[in-house]
């Protein structure tokens, strides 16, 4: 076991902790845009995926790896798209009415 | 500095956007900040990549990544872009799936890349971890997406010994897995794959649909943690903080909402829930009287009312009937009349579904109550507007011992001075159970369609 590995768990174990800390404090009303951003966080496998379609030798590599780029920026596109569509809709109470008011009302 | 410590560094910022990111959602006000934010460092740390140098080479195939990168970009958009927000937890789902899709084939990549060197037994171990969780989370996604989209049944699918193979079929995931080790025969890691495809698949099958969301925040736990295995194996810190977040704040979400619905997690995840109607409260009491009336006696008791707290439930999505709620809503507060939205935390189709369906409909964010707020609102409120709920204001929950929801938390409409009950039918709602709040003296019953009950509703207050 190397000191890489063990620098790998350290990251590991030190991670758990800051993301049950930072999630903990998620109210319920924001769950799904959390479980929809964190789902784009996890598209970060397309650093991976770029990786092993980088340093690809043969064509079974080249094909899976491709394959990987193509689900990994799906995933990371789709997720922070999407997360921002949610978000934006979030408004607050509108404090005074506001001009633009009139433009929608029927 | 080198090069390659510029990419680390990179690759840092990149992971501290992810963190923060995750602290913006502590709040509306900063979250969508947050979200940009992870979308830029997500875009430094893929520009990052492409000036990475592997065994001393710069990366091969650059035009064939960005070709990959533009296919995904472009079905990834549109479907992002117009997809409704009632279809937004099976879209979820399948973006989970194809992130599960993508770790597990970068560790069977990598693999292929490093086999003919003998690796050490713990990489080959982190491979096929990555390569079991990253599948499991794809086919179950792609179930789960099936059930929510309703290509197939909502129901659990179930079969005589369903447990016993599932057990078998996880049981024989790890032999393999254990056998590759000792033997390092890698011809095995696609038999391993197809395993995990197959467990994947019967593993979400007998999850009845209205504990798709439990489940779907756990696959994405699973997701996470495979892109955190792929980070152990490609000796990547960026993949394995972000997967981490996400494994921890997947599980985290999972726990929390088995405990809204008052259930183990276990219990949500191989007891088949819902398959059978349940006997419980079903002996006759079905005979007893209901009160019914009309939206416009429901106008009239609204209009006089000083507080009404609105208790919406996923058959207001389903009736499409968010935005005429909505104007309800702002006609009663014109009246000068309290209006707020009680919010059951498994209500709608993902954790927090609901309040995305109503903050499209423009209801400010201040205005939707967690569970606990909401019922000591109720203890004041003149009426309890019920549209779409059922079983979340069941009070079945808190009283019969034998009901399959005994123990979860609910709203408890039945504290306010009357009950609105919008509902289509006298039909049970998806766990099959009776609901003593109908039968309640406090209650009256407006039957029909939400969406067409509300419109007349709003009519009449309008028009009184």
């Amino acid at each position: 076991m190397g000191n890489a590995l063990l620098q790998y768990a350290t990251v590991l174990m030190l991670t758990i902790f800051v993301g049950i800390e930072i999630i903990a404090k998620v109210p319920s009303i924001l769950h799904t845009p959390l479980m929809s951003g964190s789902n784009a966080i996890h598209g970060v496998i397309l650093v991976g995926a770029m990786l092993v379609l980088g340093s690809a030798n043969t064509t079974l590599e080249d094909v899976l790896g491709f394959l990987a780029v193509v689900l990994a920026t799906l995933n990371v596109v789709g997720g922070f798209v999407v997360t921002d569509r949610m978000l934006e809709m979030f408004k607050a109470k509108p404090k005074a009415p506001t001009p633009k008011k009139d433009e929608v009302s029927s | 500095m080198s090069r390659g410590t510029l990419i680390d560094l990179l690759y840092l910022v990149s992971a501290t956007t992810f963190i923060l990111a995750l602290k913006g959602l502590g709040s509306p006000k900063r979250a969508r900040l947050g979200n940009g934010v992870a979308a830029v460092g997500m875009l430094i740390a893929v520009v990052a990549t492409f000036f990475t140098r592997v065994d001393g080479h710069a990366l091969h195939h650059v035009l064939l990544i960005i070709i990959a990168m533009i296919l995904g970009v472009v079905v990834a958009v549109p479907t992002a872009r117009f997809v409704r927000m009632t279809a937004m937890p099976q879209l979820v789902a399948i973006f989970n799936g194809v992130g599960g899709g993508a770790a597990a084939l970068v560790s069977i990549t990598e693999f292929v890349h490093i086999h003919s060197t003998r690796p050490a037994t713990y990489v080959t171990l982190e491979v096929l971890l990555g390569v079991l969780i990253g599948t499991v989370s794809f086919s179950g996604s792609a179930i789960a997406f099936a059930k929510l989209q309703e290509l197939m049944t909502g129901r659990p699918v179930t079969y005589p010994g369903q447990q016993i193979i599932n057990a078998l079929l996880g049981g024989a995931g790890l032999v393999l897995i254990i056998v590759i080790l000792v033997s390092g025969q890698t011809t095995l890691l696609w038999i391993l794959l197809a395993l995990a495809f197959v467990l994947g698949i019967a593993f979400v099958l007998p999850i009845g649909g209205a504990d798709v969301p439990v489940l779907i925040s756990l696959l994405n736990s699973f997701t996470g943690l495979a892109v955190a295995a792929s980070g152990f194996t490609l000796g990547s810190n960026l993949l394995i903080v972000a997967g981490t977040l996400v494994g921890a704040s997947g599980i985290l979400l999972t726990r929390l909402m088995s405990k809204a619905m008052g259930r183990s997690l276990s219990n949500v995840l191989f007891s088949a829930f819902g398959s059978v109607i349940t006997a419980s409260g079903a002996s006759g009491v079905d005979a007893r009287p209901v009160r019914s009336g009309s939206a416009e006696d429901a106008a009239v008791l609204l209009s006089f009312a000083s507080r009404v707290v609105i208790i919406p439930g996923y058959g207001l999505a389903v009736a499409q009937a968010q935005h005429v709620l909505r104007e309800l809503g702002e006609e009663l507060e014109k009246k000068g009349i309290e209006v707020v939205y009680a919010i059951h935390p498994v209500a709608g189709r993902m954790p927090g579904h609901m309040n995305v369906l109503l903050a499209e409909a423009n209801v400010p964010y201040e205005k939707l109550l967690e569970l606990d707020e909401a019922n000591s609102e109720l203890q004041t409120a003149d009426v309890a507007l019920v549209v779409g709920a059922n079983d979340t204001v069941n009070p079945a929950a808190k009283d019969d011992k034998n009901s399959p929801i005994y123990g979860m938390p609910i709203i408890n409409a039945d504290l306010a001075e009357n009950v609105l009950f919008l509902k289509r039918s006298m039909r049970p709602g998806f766990a099959g159970i009776e609901n003593e709040l109908l039968y309640n003296p406090k209650t009256t019953l407006i039957f029909g369609d939400a969406k067409d009950t509300l419109t007349k509703i709003v009519g009449a207050v309008k028009a009184g």
